[in-house]
């Protein structure tokens, strides 16, 4: 249970929110039942929040797995008009994630800031769903007789571990790219600032985000870390501000069904752009005859 | 209509392409600084006609110290020349190179049969032209660069390691070489140990062509000397293409340094026939798809999904087209197909026939005759394959083909989805609405429908999953040899 002091009602006390995570749509508490506090930047405690376990994000990447092919399935249109849903959901709840921020230690001006630029990058990357294939496909002009053409799809589930120095904007850009793209994605929180992922979990559930496209996950980095990096059913991994030796353990792991590994520098990469997205799709490329009429000597 | 007599007598004179005009040195070294160089450790290796066991030439082995000479000189190249001539006067280097290797093609042909086992008509009508092709594609792209990645600045990445397979020798080195080079990288090849020669007449190739010193580099030898490369911290790039084992040892070793890579792994290919399909050209398609090369191709169709309806008939004129495939001289213009690359190879292929019939699939041979001398593998299918079965899961990489029968779309998707590969796929049906289905659903890099085994410098290739990442070919490979800012 979280204790709020900010906004006390009148002639009663709060009632608190328990935070969860977020698995296939649903809100359980960690199925191992161990948690971590946060606090305030007096010390002061705040809430306890989930230490998820292997298993929950075992339970996580069955939930994305179950998903994906819906989720890619949807048209690009679809995808895009949810993900723009998402900003307008986020966008009500203003006050909620402004107090959060401001509660685990943001700035006033900090919080709005991190804020405007969340929904801006929501915004930005709901635009790019129906046009990314346009920009990175292409028709091939090969030298036989067949039509040939390759496009990017998606490389199914992703597992994330968002930066750790935001509260709001790390995790909107460790997930969003991804399912723009079709994906699935698992990811886990920022261990610093983990209040803002749940709150925004609570965005995609009325979101019309189909159930297990996101699932967020709060807890320790060390601790599961490496299970992102083996777990066999999982396509991508996405971490980012990892240490020099974190890349090469969890590299190392992901080697074990080649996984398709991208370690992002939260100093560096400021500006969004589509090469998010890119990074987590395939190129398909399919082939077929073209029948040529004079060379077959027939006609109509 | 006549009726087609099975038992006439098709067997054909020998039509030996002839190999008057070819010349094999007796020992080959290593390509470095654009000499050729022996190997500091002094060691050669034997290369061998895998169709005759007859040793063709020796072949240096390239240790550590050899490695970091040409990963030197090819940093020395990159310093001093490459990245400094202009984008134009790159592309005509490397258009040199294609027009070099079509004046050569007929020699580069039956170099390629000799040392490798393929049939001269694959090696003179898809290897080689395609090879020239690939440099030909590239070259115009090197001073076109900024129209490839829009918004984007692009550089090159410096020296890239290449480590490339025994089954398509010349043309692997093509598809590894011309991008890197175009993009303005310096390259340092690896060949398989068994098919190193045209990769050596390509270093003389590009000596003739006149390209600067260490811009090209090539070392010869085995496991250790891909090594050696791979682990060399002056690398920038590695770019693989073999067993998904070998892959997942080379994504470990590079994990956690700055270099880049690209897997291009096994594969262990769907190719499903519908009911609708046009069954004669299905037929060709399957033959194509699974012995083409004698089955050493990762994109093989190894798996043969047929819709029950047609199973029977499938079954029936699939066997029938396999009994008229001629088995022998490589170098014999008749020949369908060629001897198995190597005595490894043959045991690797033989264990897994061993392994099928102690599962109790039913196997099925023709009865073609096989060279007293040499390795051979009759073409082979296996039926009532089950999923779980080692022959439909495993990459077994010769002439041997799966067939599992299915009698719903979704219950073939699901069927051809469910292995840990994903590097191509074949579909056959007379169905516009079917095939895109198909071609969407399938999780593989290249999707060939009404076709197989296609291949273009244009269209790019690489695969899902365990097939490894990264493409080659067409625009979107070009992607994987630079930096873009």
């Amino acid at each position: 249970m979280a204790t709020k002091k900010t906004q006390q009602i009148t002639g009663g006390i709060d009632v608190s929110k328990t935070y969860k995570i977020f698995i296939g749509g649903a809100f359980p508490r960690t199925e191992s039942g161990r948690y971590f506090d946060v606090k305030d930047k007096d010390g002061k405690f705040l809430a306890n929040m989930c230490l998820s376990s292997r298993k929950d994000f075992r339970n996580a990447v069955v939930a994305a797995r179950k998903a994906q092919e819906g989720w890619q399935d949807r048209s690009a249109y679809n995808r895009s008009q949810i993900i723009y849903r998402i900003a307008e959901m986020l966008q009500q709840k203003r006050s909620v994630f402004l107090d959060e921020m401001q509660a685990m230690g943001h700035s006033a001006s900090r919080a709005q800031k991190e804020f405007s630029d969340s929904i801006d990058l929501l915004v930005y990357y709901a635009g790019w769903c129906d046009k990314y294939t346009q920009v990175y496909g292409a028709v091939n002009p090969v030298a036989s007789s067949h039509f040939n053409f390759s496009v990017p799809e998606p490389t199914g589930v992703v597992a994330v571990m968002a930066e750790n120095g935001s509260a709001l904007k790390g995790v909107i850009k460790a997930v969003i790219p991804a399912v723009c793209g079709g994906n699935t994605a698992v990811v886990l929180a920022s261990e610093n600032f983990p209040l803002c992922a749940v709150s925004f979990a609570e965005v995609i559930a009325t979101s019309d985000v189909p159930a297990g496209v996101i699932n967020i996950l709060t807890g320790k980095r060390s601790e599961l870390q490496h299970h992102f990096a083996s777990h066999m059913d999982v396509n991508a991994l996405v971490v980012w501000d990892a240490s020099a030796s974190a890349r090469m353990e969890l590299g190392q792991h992901a080697a074990e069904n080649v996984k398709r590994t991208f370690f992002y520098d939260s100093a560096e990469t400021d500006a969004p752009g589509p090469e998010y997205i890119i990074d987590l799709q395939e190129t398909k490329t399919t082939w077929h005859p073209v029948e040529s009429i004079k060379g077959s000597g027939s006609g109509y | 209509m006549a009726k087609t007599d099975n038992n006439a007598d098709w067997n054909l004179a020998p039509a030996p392409e002839s190999t008057d005009h070819i010349h094999i040195d007796k020992r080959y070294e290593l390509f470095i600084d654009g000499k050729f160089t022996a190997p500091s450790g002094k060691k050669y290796f034997k290369t061998v006609n895998p169709a005759t066991e007859e040793v063709l030439a020796e072949i240096a082995e390239a240790n550590g110290r050899d490695v970091d000479k040409a990963v030197k000189a090819a940093r020395k190249a990159y310093n001093g020349v490459w990245s400094k001539i202009s984008a134009k006067e790159r592309a005509k280097y490397i258009f040199r190179i294609a027009r070099l290797i079509q004046e050569r093609a007929r020699e580069f042909a039956v170099i390629e049969s000799l040392d490798g086992g393929k049939p001269i008509r694959e090696s003179r009508d898809v290897d080689v032209p395609t090879a020239a092709a690939h440099f030909f594609y590239h070259a115009g792209w090197a001073d076109k660069l900024e129209y490839a990645f829009p918004v984007r600045k692009v550089s090159p990445l410096g020296v890239v390691g290449q480590i490339i397979p025994w089954n398509f020798p010349l043309l692997m080195a093509a598809w590894k070489i011309a991008p890197a080079l175009a993009t303005g990288n310096t390259v340092v090849l690896k060949p398989a140990e068994t098919t190193s020669l045209t990769a050596l007449k390509l270093a003389e190739l590009i000596r003739d062509a006149g390209l600067p010193d260490g811009v090209v580099n090539i070392v010869t030898g085995a496991g250790a000397t891909g090594r050696a490369l791979t682990e060399h911290p002056d690398v920038d790039k590695i770019a693989f293409t073999g067993s998904t084992d070998v892959g997942k040892m080379i994504q470990r070793t590079v994990a956690g340094t700055d270099k880049k890579l690209t897997l291009e792994l096994g594969g262990k290919a769907a190719n499903i026939i519908f009911e609708d399909a046009p069954i004669d050209q299905a037929v060709e398609g399957i033959i194509n798809g699974i012995f083409f090369n004698q089955g050493h191709v990762c994109c093989a169709g190894s798996r043969l999904f047929v819709q029950e309806s047609v199973a029977a008939e499938v079954d029936r004129r699939l066997k029938h087209r396999m009994e008229s495939l001629i088995l022998g001289d490589p170098l014999d213009k008749n020949t369908d197909v060629g001897a198995i690359n190597s005595k490894g190879q043959l045991e690797t292929i033989n264990s897994y026939l061993a392994k099928g019939k102690k599962e109790g699939l039913t196997m099925f041979q023709t009865d073609c005759p096989v060279p007293e001398k040499g390795f051979w593998c009759r073409p082979t299918l296996f039926s009532d394959v089950a999923q779980s079965s080692v022959i439909a899961r495993e990459e077994i990489f010769g002439p041997v083909l799966a067939i599992q029968t299915f009698r719903t779309v979704d219950e073939v998707i699901d069927k051809a989805n469910n292995t840990p590969y994903g590097l191509s796929a074949g579909v056959w049906t007379d169905k516009g609405s079917k095939i895109f289905n198909l071609t969407t659903r399938l999780k593989a890099g290249v999707v060939w429908a009404n076709t197989y085994n296609k291949f273009d410098p244009t269209s790019p290739f690489g695969g899902y999953k365990e097939s490894g990442f990264g493409r080659e070919g067409g625009l979107h490979g070009l992607r994987a040899y630079v930096n873009l800012h």
